[in-house]
């Protein structure tokens, strides 16, 4: 009883004392940042606290990105949510819809007099994130897009001499390297970003109506189209003599490009860290391959990743913090950084400048082909991004199409058609739950 | 005629129940009743706007005939994780029983699994039979057979069972070893005065004898199965390859925390509820009937 007595008294002054030497208003940041990029963001926060002394960031590790925003939203379901949350790209619909939840950044800055310049960031990266009117709801953190991933010795020995640019060079090359007794051609992963969603947008073609979903929650999807059934299917068929092999959601096909079995490989750009890790050939990247029967070039690819989002119901002074976090977050210094040792790509142009005057890109060359894609022409409405509610849910249900198609228990045209009914009824689902009834 | 004895009415045992009472309404009653209110509600994830719909979400369900799927899916599942884990079991805690020396070495290694969690128990079996790294994989491919588990549903399936049972292994084994422990040694020993061999030993005395645990471990790993294997199949499959695995609870874990469909899911959940209870009330109905207690 006397020991806790001390105990508690001790604890109290201590309380006290820390927080009168930290009368920083404290802002917390949720991520889902783990490993290597997690002590990065650790960093950007520390650096930030320390140019100032009026308010402290603190980063926590809340999981992967759906834990992350379902713990984020369980917490504003009970009054304990943290002012910045990161939400990967999918979940933009969710956030956007919950209106009375989100403080949009456009909204914050300007409450906070914090000046936004938005003609620096990249189109393809902040198009995702604006509403149709080009106001911004969330701020751009780490931004990635698919790319062609090789293996340069593989190439070598097959004698490929150059990398390829259309599909038809994919499947020449792939012949090669399998006549050169590597196992398979080309794998890839993200199959539904990859190969339905970032494959329409580099065409030119709609992924849903209503400008992918950007001009309203009645949407439908017409993935489902004969060039994208077309494409599905030849890389069906090309399983047989293994140009294609199926290896897995997500990045689970990563060690089959890593340890030298597919001499090719399609995910983020953001897998540079990873590759440089495992590998123990020489590698590159190169942008997407295009399909010279649906266009004659491609047009730009879409982005993947997260960003921060502010939650509403904290106090005015915390937001006034926010926004100057957000602020130098975006820097060109901060920005390139990240970009640098992550493989994400910088989300304004002054970032991509610093990195090519560094001379980053020279070092190490194809790290900018993630922001050549991006920036390759002016997105249209089908290549700016996508916002489809219920999505997560919906790539799920993409991604067991997909894999009825690999497995032949369906044909690429009936697992699409499916696919996009299936994911239409999500999509009335979501915009019921979303109308405002009162 | 008994004689009826008339007991003043005290309070103690309502007193004594209490805490069980509070504790069954708080953890099961009150969070079923939720489940079963926010079934009939469409909400977003914020809560922001939620609708009453009455009994659309469960329209919805039985509109789906995706979901119809999952029904047979999850009792076949259910039936194999229950009966491979308790026959396995049921032949360790057999030959445990016998076992002389380096008893409690081999006990506590069997007993083992059963604390390792859900998730990491899939992760395990996941890194052994990964197409690409997994040592099984390499193994059988040393014989000429191609694992796939992220093309083929009927490999997919088989590795979320081996994990789910693996676990359950032990649970069953301990509750196995304990029934046996405590069937008389006289009657083992005058069976085998009397001539019959093991094999012949444990079917007519020592299975007979076990049924009551039997019985209580098959519900036991039916709601196991049912209910806590969401986590395992989350780390191995993720209910695929296209749905081969998306059993009940894992779709209820799925629409709601990864979806954040809460109306669909709590739906789902009711459902899975009455299925439980169904299957318990049959199980005590007619199989229990079979249970020679002492």
């Amino acid at each position: 009883m006397f020991n806790k007595t001390i105990f508690t008294t001790t604890a109290l002054t201590m309380t006290l004392a820390a927080s009168t030497a930290f009368a920083a208003v404290e802002i917390q940041w949720w991520h889902a940042m783990g490993g290597t990029n997690g002590e990065r963001v650790n960093k950007i926060a520390s650096d930030f606290n320390a140019t100032q002394s009026k308010y402290k960031v603190v980063p926590v590790y809340k999981g992967n990105y759906t834990e992350t925003m379902t713990a984020a939203i369980a917490a504003f379901r009970a009054k304990k949510q943290p002012n910045i949350v990161q939400v990967f790209e999918v979940g933009t619909a969710t956030m956007m819809a919950a209106k009375g939840a989100v403080y949009p950044i456009e909204d914050l800055m300007k409450d906070a007099g914090v000046t936004l310049d938005k003609s620096i960031y990249l189109p393809a990266v902040i198009s995702y994130y604006q509403t149709p009117k080009g106001d911004l709801l969330s701020m751009p953190f780490n931004s990635s897009t698919p790319v062609l991933w090789y293996n340069k010795d593989a190439f070598a020995k097959a004698g490929v001499s150059s990398v390829p640019t259309t599909w038809e060079e994919m499947e020449a090359a792939s012949d090669k390297v399998l006549s050169a007794g590597y196992k398979c051609g080309f794998s890839f992963g993200w199959q539904s970003w990859v190969m339905i969603e970032n494959y329409s947008a580099w065409h030119n073609l709609a992924l849903g109506t209503k400008e992918n979903g950007f001009a309203g929650l009645d949407t439908k999807f017409t993935f489902n189209n004969d060039k994208v059934k077309a494409h599905i299917a030849k890389l069906a068929s090309w399983q047989k003599d293994k140009v294609f092999v199926y290896g897995g959601r997500r990045g689970d096909s990563l060690p089959k490009f890593t340890n030298g079995e597919c001499a090719m490989w399609m995910n983020s750009s953001a897998y540079y860290g990873s590759i440089k890790k495992q590998a123990k050939f020489n590698f590159g990247q190169a942008m997407m391959p295009v399909d010279t029967d649906v266009a004659k070039a491609a047009q730009n690819s879409i982005i993947g990743g997260a960003t921060l989002w502010v939650l509403k119901g904290k106090s005015k002074d915390s937001y006034k913090g926010t926004a100057e976090f957000m602020n130098y977050l975006s820097s060109a210094k901060v920005q390139a950084w990240w970009h640098q040792e992550t493989g994400y790509v910088p989300i304004t142009m002054p970032a991509a400048d610093l990195s090519r005057e560094q001379g980053f890109y020279k070092e190490n060359p194809g790290t900018d082909t993630a922001i050549k894609q991006l920036s390759l022409n002016t997105p249209t409405p089908n290549s700016k991004g996508l916002r489809f509610g219920n999505f997560v849910q919906i790539r799920d249900i993409i991604n067991e199409e997909m894999e009825a198609i690999w497995n032949g228990s369906k044909t690429a045209a009936q697992g699409l058609d499916d696919a996009a009914n299936r994911g239409n009824k999500l999509l009335r689902k979501f915009e019921k739950a979303n109308a405002k009834t009162n | 005629m008994l004689k009826r004895v008339h007991f003043k009415p005290s309070i103690l045992p309502y007193l004594l129940v209490t805490p069980q009472i509070i504790i069954t309404v708080v953890f099961f009653f009150w969070p079923a009743s939720q489940a079963l209110y926010q079934s009939l509600l469409v909400e977003d994830a914020f809560g922001l706007s939620s609708k009453f719909v009455w009994l659309e979400n469960f329209e919805e369900l039985f509109a789906d005939e995706l979901y119809f799927d999952a029904f047979s899916r999850t009792a076949f599942f259910s039936f194999m994780v229950a009966a491979s884990s308790m026959s396995i079991a049921l032949v360790l805690a057999g030959t445990a029983d016998r076992v002389v020396k380096a008893t409690l070495a081999y006990r506590t290694m069997l007993i083992w699994p059963y604390a390792v969690a859900p998730v990491i128990a899939g992760a395990l079996w996941l890194f052994m039979f990964d197409p690409t790294l997994g040592i099984i994989v390499y193994v059988l491919d040393a014989f000429g057979y191609e694992w796939n588990h992220k093309l083929n549903g009927g490999e997919a399936m088989f590795l979320v069972i081996v994990a789910a049972a693996w676990k359950q292994v032990s649970y069953n084994f301990l509750f196995f070893l304990a029934a046996m422990q405590s069937i008389p040694k006289s009657l083992i020993e005058a069976a085998a005065i009397d001539g019959a061999g093991p094999g012949r030993r444990f079917w007519t005395i020592i299975f007979p004898l076990i049924t009551p645990t039997t019985f209580f471990l098959l519900v036991v790993n039916i709601v196991y199965a049912f209910f806590e294997t969401f986590g395992i199949v989350h780390a191995v499959t993720q209910g695929g390859p296209a749905k081969a695995t998306e059993i009940l609870v894992y779709k209820v874990f799925n629409d709601g925390f990864i979806g954040l469909d809460l109306g669909g899911s709590a739906a789902q959940s009711v459902i899975l509820m009455i299925i439980v209870i169904i299957i318990t009330v049959i199980q005590f109905r007619y199989i229990e009937k079979k249970v020679e207690y002492q």
